[in-house]
């Protein structure tokens, strides 16, 4: 009795085991956004280049059809993390991507690469803590690390021989370390630094009031989506426009343009990925993007586009069997695949080795507001908490 | 000097943009004994539906004029559809189906409009600075939206102090039931006191909509400070109202403005950057707590 209730409890667990494995018709990934509320419309560029990015591969990798399998955070990280929770325990994805906020990222964090033993490619958010002390085999980016960005822009300005700055972010994880990126590299002097409310202050009045006063060389923020059309519109009524230039990281692009308009026509910005970068698979993305919506896509989009094309290079070299996670992440390693950036490596931490960009606010021929790539501020940067990762 | 008083401008301005809003909050609050959570969507619809108007009339003025009216008939629409049949129920069954009523906002908002959010334009005539005092430049519809937001202040001022309607507001504010009682129509009375208040709020949407932007859930961000600045205030009490959003308006503003170069003087500059933020943000929580334990009905407040 004992031994045949034993036998029964054998093979319904081998039953359970073995089922997983031949299932897996398909590769199912996850996909955690703000696809709801004041800053839906960067989850819907999202969306729209993971869409594109499927119909170039013709929806498939290695054999087998891709599924994803969209998680609306609504903006809040402890919506984002029990919807990652879902993702990996209820719906048994094999891939996590997304994540447009760095606080949001690192409630959801844990629970997909430690407790669900997934990967998660991260499309946009890079706070230093995951690039450093709290790096994760099972994390990569296809976006950069939080200082990153802001770092080429100081390197920019310190070139262009801007002597003073001030220093404008909202106050939160990427908000602290877009600033301190700025910071490191740029050479002048800091004349003032503040950090709002986020992400319920909507207006600037009395920081913009305190930089008129100490008349900077010029100023720098990091304020994303809606938040950026905000301080840009405030910046130009106050007519701060026509004395202290704006240089900006995500706070001018192809989302916030529409609404920010002439207003931001010949600022300038950092960042990794252009529209207008000169290889063929980005012309082709912002070709097929621009016929199917009418509008520009924005490096939220380009990075989620990699993001696809990363675990499709993964699934195509395993022949679309990505059971093994070792394996997985040594092909996910070598980066094997036409980045819309152009190519890069992955560091030790598995942040790119990238270059990054200066753009300037244009129209183009057709009247459309949009960015253009005007200089190259660093080359293979790398982040500057990678040796402070135990993966080495 | 002069950045003084450009920073107690922009505390005026903020604080009178709070006033309008707050101003529906505590005339609901207080007289119909209503927790409207979704105060803020009809700010939200305010200023959506000025965007329209805006487009379709090509013109500023006359799109926000208009604007006032829809908002209006919207407030009495959702009174009618709504909240009547909420106000013989506890507050906690309002706070769920006004919580409701949010959600509800914005998916429309996002059905009819979109997700991407728009975009008002300052009108042609405002955007420029005009100089308050020689060599002191001041954004011009900020200024405009000193002036508009001081008409309406006392214009509702009048209305509450000399108008029969004042009276009855006025009168409900303080006991309900007794005007009921006289034969007051309090369904009427209740649907234009709604209809006010969703007025002043979607003047507050649209007027605030050229400095920031029109998106969805606009109002939820701003909502919190509107049920502060009433429960400061007094609930139910205009003057309350008032005097609470020119007090939370300095106090934002001077923790913004000042609060950081204060700090400074006796702190290390760096644990004075993190602090400064950190601490203006709670001021006017603060305040609220100090004004609850030295009056307990807020400054204004009339029930015990």
């Amino acid at each position: 009795m004992k031994s045949k209730l034993f036998g029964a409890a054998t093979i319904a667990a081998l039953a359970f085991t073995l089922q997983p494995a031949a299932a897996q018709q398909s590769i199912k990934i996850g996909f955690v956004s703000t696809f709801s509320g004041p800053q839906a419309a960067i989850g819907e560029d999202m969306r729209r280049s993971v869409e594109l990015a499927l119909e170039h591969l013709g929806g498939k990798a290695g054999g087998k059809k891709i599924e994803i399998v969209y998680e609306d955070d609504q903006f809040k990280p402890d919506v984002g993390k029990a919807r990652s929770e879902k993702l990996v325990q209820q719906d048994k994805v094999d891939f996590v991507a997304g994540y447009i906020w760095s606080n949001v990222l690192l409630a959801s964090l844990k629970t997909v690469t430690d407790e669900g033993n997934t990967i998660l490619i991260s499309a946009n958010a890079g706070p230093s803590q995951i690039a450093g002390e709290l790096c994760n085999k099972n994390f990569f980016s296809t976006s950069w690390q939080n200082d990153q960005t802001p770092m080429a822009m100081g390197e920019y300005l310190n070139t262009k021989g801007v002597k003073s700055l001030y220093v404008v972010g909202p106050n939160y994880a990427a908000g602290k370390d877009m600033l301190a990126g700025v910071k490191r590299t740029y050479k002048g002097q800091i004349l003032g630094e503040d950090y709002t409310k986020w992400p319920d202050q909507l207006d600037f009045s009395a920081e913009l009031t305190k930089i008129g006063a100490a008349k900077p060389g010029g100023i720098f923020i990091f304020y994303p989506g809606a938040h950026g059309v905000q301080f840009v519109k405030q910046w130009a009524q106050s007519g701060l426009n026509k004395t202290v230039p704006l240089y900006q990281v995500f706070s001018i692009d192809a989302i916030t343009l529409p609404q920010q308009g002439e207003l931001a026509l010949g600022t300038l910005g950092a960042q990794e990925w252009v529209n207008d970068l000169p290889n063929e698979q980005n012309k082709r993305y912002v070709a097929d993007f621009k016929k199917k919506h009418n509008v520009y896509p924005s490096y939220y989009g380009a990075q989620s586009y990699d993001a696809i094309m990363l675990v499709a290079s993964a699934a195509e070299a395993l022949k679309g069997d990505v059971a093994n996670k070792d394996k997985v992440r040594a092909e996910m390693k070598k980066a094997d695949f036409k980045s819309l950036r152009g190519d890069f490596k992955f560091n030790t931490n598995q942040f790119p080795i990238q270059n990054f960009y200066i753009q300037e606010t244009v129209k183009d021929p057709a009247g459309v507001m949009t960015v253009k790539t005007i200089a190259t501020a660093v080359t293979a940067a790398k982040d500057s908490y990678y040796d402070k990762c135990s993966m080495k | 000097m002069d950045y003084l008083l450009i920073q107690m401008l922009n505390g005026l301005q903020l604080g009178l943009l709070m006033f309008l809003l707050a101003a529906g909050l505590t005339l609901t609050f207080g007289i119909m004994d209503l927790v409207n959570l979704a105060h803020g969507s009809l700010y939200m619809m305010g200023a959506y539906i000025a965007w329209t108007l805006i487009a379709w009339t090509d013109s500023f003025v006359l799109g926000a004029l208009l604007a006032l009216p829809a908002t209006f008939a919207l407030g009495v629409v959702v009174e009618a559809v709504v909240m009547r049949r909420l106000y013989a129920r506890d507050h906690l069954d309002q706070v769920l189906a006004t919580f409701g009523l949010i959600l509800f906002f914005n998916e429309l908002v996002r059905m009819i409009w979109g997700p991407a959010g728009k975009s008002i334009a300052v009108p042609a005539f405002l955007s420029h600075t005009v100089e308050i005092l020689p060599g002191v430049p001041y954004p011009a519809y900020r200024f405009a939206l000193i002036v508009v937001g001081v008409i309406v202040a006392v214009l509702l001022a009048w209305l509450v102090a000399r108008t029969r309607l004042g009276m009855l507001i006025r009168a409900g504010a303080s006991n309900r039931r007794m005007i009921a009682a006289l034969g007051v129509n309090i369904e009427l009375l209740f649907s234009l006191v709604f209809g006010l208040g969703a007025v002043f709020a979607g003047l507050a949407g649209l007027m605030a909509a050229p400095i920031s932007s029109v998106k969805i859930g606009m109002g939820d961000d701003i909502l919190i400070l509107a049920f502060v600045i009433i429960v400061i205030g007094g609930i139910g009490s205009i003057k309350g109202a008032f005097v609470a959003a020119m007090i939370v308006g300095q106090i934002d503003i001077v923790g913004r403005a000042f609060l950081p170069d204060l700090l400074k003087t006796f702190m290390a500059p760096a644990a004075a950057s993190s602090a400064a933020p950190a601490i203006s943000q709670v001021l006017v929580y603060i305040l609220m707590a100090g004004v609850l334990v030295w009056r307990p009905t807020g400054l204004f407040g009339q029930r015990s």
